[in-house]
């Protein structure tokens, strides 16, 4: 086992424990801070596979602005009974059964993956470029009408949060 | 180093997107002055027109092949249009009546159809995807927009959860694919799958992305968000949700599975089989025990979806185009009846009806009218629908299955002619059935009566 | 030099950890935020199969969906705002009142 594989295998158990701590602690806001630390974590795995510039925006955006957003909802709502009410629904062995259903026909079908088409930005060309330039390179030549759709869709979550949550004047 | 700046995309494939995006935002800005709405729905109506009007020139692929508009995609567009005039025309009064309502609803109706339009032209799975969460984010405000109504917010929180979701499932079969194939076209997919033997991870991204549309159309046993959402929002985007995002789901359908997994067509159309026999018997037989009509036509839509997919399992040129032509039919008849319930001032419960003929005789007719055509009676345009959905698929050889659609038909005749039964035959439950008429109203009512008629008589318009 | 199941392997199990509390939990906070999980865990899948594959349009592909994500968690906190405030709850059994 080399060195990367030990990490690699800190970064897995930790995102799966967290992941299951997430799901499970009875206050939301402990489990917002779990989030983050698990971001974290994602953002680190995403450096061992040559994305720096989405590991920085990991961080920034997740982190940053996501769960910012929703630790501060919960912080406005104010939910002081949530935490002696059930945490889970009544037919919860349900749901895990149907997740457990899911994993085991998801890890047989990828134990089965193998790669067989390969793209031409070897690891060489990204370093020569920088990651963030070649990205930047694709994303407004290539990418442009995904780029365009996605600032529409930032543009409607702008009116949405306004429509939404705006108190009417009666 | 020197950057080469690239070739500027053509943009003529791309105009009906354009008028309608640049239409939308303009009328984001308009609705601070303008204070009457007819202008603005006025500027909707025309904005479908002109979009009608410029689909067949704009025929290409543009966006580095990401932008496909073919007949296919035009003929999704139409029904969009379609929907789209309807839904503006209904919505007119209505918003007026239901206060709380805030301007911004026709922009995002706007904004909804260009979803939609990406949705069905798209020829990359990253422009599908964006499409379908730019259709869907609209939409969710959409069901949420009076935001004073406790069954508004309700029907927003569960269709933005279901809608999220299904989105994520569909992320996980994209990724699946993109790892297999180490590209997003869907052109290109279907060329490497065609070199590459049935595999697992393959069949895996293929059920991931089975379960996401059936999330999306509607199809049982993904169901469960459509009867509360369609109950829950306002009635003129029930009228637009029951029909524009399930013919975009539909469109999605088609391109992706005919031609990203043609390889595994067995497999797709198993699974399909087995989704549309649950959606047809749970939509149907559940239905018989609603007693809100808008719940109703909520599980008479998910039925719907079970119908048209008998056309997508058959998966033969001429049951695509019979898809097609239910989903345009069916455009017109479901809108209609939604219409009939936005009409009439008490008309969400079924027993609401009750005598209609007696003070309103006329739209009582209107109202038996769809009816009919829900079911499938001639000969109104359902039965043309139907009939052609039915052909077709006995010619693809899926023979039993049309023997179970048929069947179910039958059933589903029981609820469509309980509203019928209720309007003639049963004594009125108040003095007068009021009804807010207004010109626009009219005339969405009349575009629809005589379509269904048109259509039911002289099939040969459209087929 | 990590194989790329591994990481193929941690991204289906953080999706179906994602998947089993967005079935079982009350809170919509905490089914958002489990649906937020199952996206990061594609993401890990997107990133990892661009490195392997040695081809950027996965990464694109994060990008995109990082920014949908932000979209989305505005207008669906948005939503849950205006919920709280008519009905003072956000439970999912407390807020249901049709039914059928």
């Amino acid at each position: 086992m080399t060195t990367v594989e030990y990490f690699f295998i800190y970064f897995a158990v930790s995102m799966v424990f967290l992941s299951l701590l997430i799901i499970t602690v009875k206050n939301p806001v402990h489990s917002i801070l779990l989030m983050l630390v698990l971001f974290f974590h994602i953002a680190g795995l995403y450096l061992f596979l040559n994305a720096e510039f989405l590991a920085a925006v990991q961080v920034i955006l997740y982190a940053g602005a996501i769960l910012v957003l929703f630790l501060f909802v919960i912080m406005m709502l104010n939910l002081k009974e949530e935490l002696v009410s059930h945490r889970f629904i009544g037919e919860w062995p349900v749901g895990v059964a149907i997740g457990l259903s899911i994993s085991l026909f998801c890890i047989f079908a990828i134990s089965h993956f193998q790669i067989k088409y390969e793209g031409n930005m070897t690891i060489e060309i990204i370093k020569t470029l920088t990651n963030t330039k070649a990205l930047g390179k694709i994303l407004y030549t290539e990418f442009l009408l995904p780029f365009e759709i996605a600032s529409i869709i930032l543009l409607i979550a702008i009116v949405g949060a306004i429509v939404l949550a705006k108190k009417e004047q009666s | 180093m020197i950057i080469v700046p690239p070739p500027f995309p053509n943009l003529t494939p791309f105009i009906p997107e354009l008028i309608v995006l640049s239409v939308a935002m303009v009328l984001l800005l308009l609705e601070i002055w303008v204070k009457n709405r007819v202008f603005i729905a006025g500027i909707c109506i025309l904005t479908g027109f002109a979009v009608i009007y410029c689909l067949n020139m704009s025929i290409g692929i543009t966006f580095n092949g990401m932008f496909i508009n073919d007949i296919y995609s035009v003929l999704f567009k139409i029904i969009f249009m379609v929907c789209l005039i309807l839904t503006v025309l209904i919505s007119l009064n209505y918003i007026d009546r239901e206060k709380p309502i805030r301007g911004e609803y026709y922009s995002l109706l706007l904004f909804a159809t260009a979803g939609m339009m990406l949705m069905a032209s798209a020829k990359d799975l990253m422009v599908l995807y964006l499409g379908l969460e730019l259709m869907a984010l609209s939409t969710y405000i959409l069901a949420g927009i009076k935001t004073l109504n406790i069954k508004s917010n309700e029907a927003a929180i569960k269709y933005f959860m279901l809608g999220a979701f299904s989105s994520a499932f569909l992320l996980f079969g994209i990724s699946m694919l993109y790892g297999l194939t180490a590209t997003t076209d869907i052109y290109l997919i279907a060329e490497r799958l065609k070199d590459t033997e049935r595999s697992l991870p393959l069949i895996l991204s293929m059920i991931m992305i089975v379960v996401a549309f059936s999330f999306k159309i509607a199809a049982a046993p993904f169901h469960m968000w459509s009867p509360d959402v369609y109950e829950g929002a306002p009635t003129s985007v029930t009228a637009f949700l029951s029909v524009g995002p399930k013919a975009a789901g539909f469109a999605v359908i088609g391109r992706v599975f005919y031609i990203a997994f043609e390889g595994i067509q067995p497999d797709w159309t198993t699974a399909f089989i087995i989704i549309s026999v649950i959606t047809m018997a749970i939509g149907n037989i559940v239905a018989l025990a609603q007693t809100n009509i808008k719940r109703m036509l909520a599980y008479s839509s998910i039925a719907h979806a079970g119908y048209i997919l008998i056309g997508i399992v058959t998966s033969t040129y001429e049951s695509l185009q019979a898809v097609i032509n239910y989903l345009m039919i069916y455009t017109f008849m479901n809108i209609g009846a939604f219409a009939i319930v936005i009409l009439l001032d008490k008309g969400e419960e079924i027993q609401d009806y009750n005598g209609l003929s007696k003070h309103r005789p006329l739209v009582a007719a209107i109202m038996l009218l769809f009816m009919f055509s829900l079911v499938g009676i001639p000969p109104t345009a359902g039965f043309i629908a139907k009939f052609n959905l039915f052909v077709s698929a006995i010619h693809g050889g899926q023979i039993w299955l049309v023997v179970i659609a048929v069947i179910f038909s039958a059933v589903s005749a029981f609820y469509y002619l309980r509203v019928v039964m209720n309007m003639y035959m049963k004594d009125p439950l108040v003095e007068e059935h009021q009804i807010h008429l207004s010109p626009s109203l009219g005339f969405a009512i009349f575009i629809t009566v005589v379509m269904v008629m048109v259509l039911g008589l002289f099939p040969s318009l459209i087929i | 030099m990590v194989p790329l199941n591994w990481y193929l392997y941690l991204s289906s199990v953080i999706f179906v950890i994602g998947v089993v509390g967005f079935l079982i939990r009350r809170n919509l906070i905490i089914m958002f935020m489990s649906i937020e999980l199952m996206l990061n865990a594609v993401n890990i899948s997107l990133i990892a199969f661009s490195h392997y594959i040695q081809d950027l349009k996965g990464q694109i592909m994060v990008f995109f969906i990082i920014t949908v994500a932000a979209a989305e968690a505005a207008i669906g906190l948005a939503i849950l705002v205006a919920l709280f405030r008519n009905k003072n709850s956000i439970n999912t059994d407390d807020i249901a009142i049709m039914k059928g």
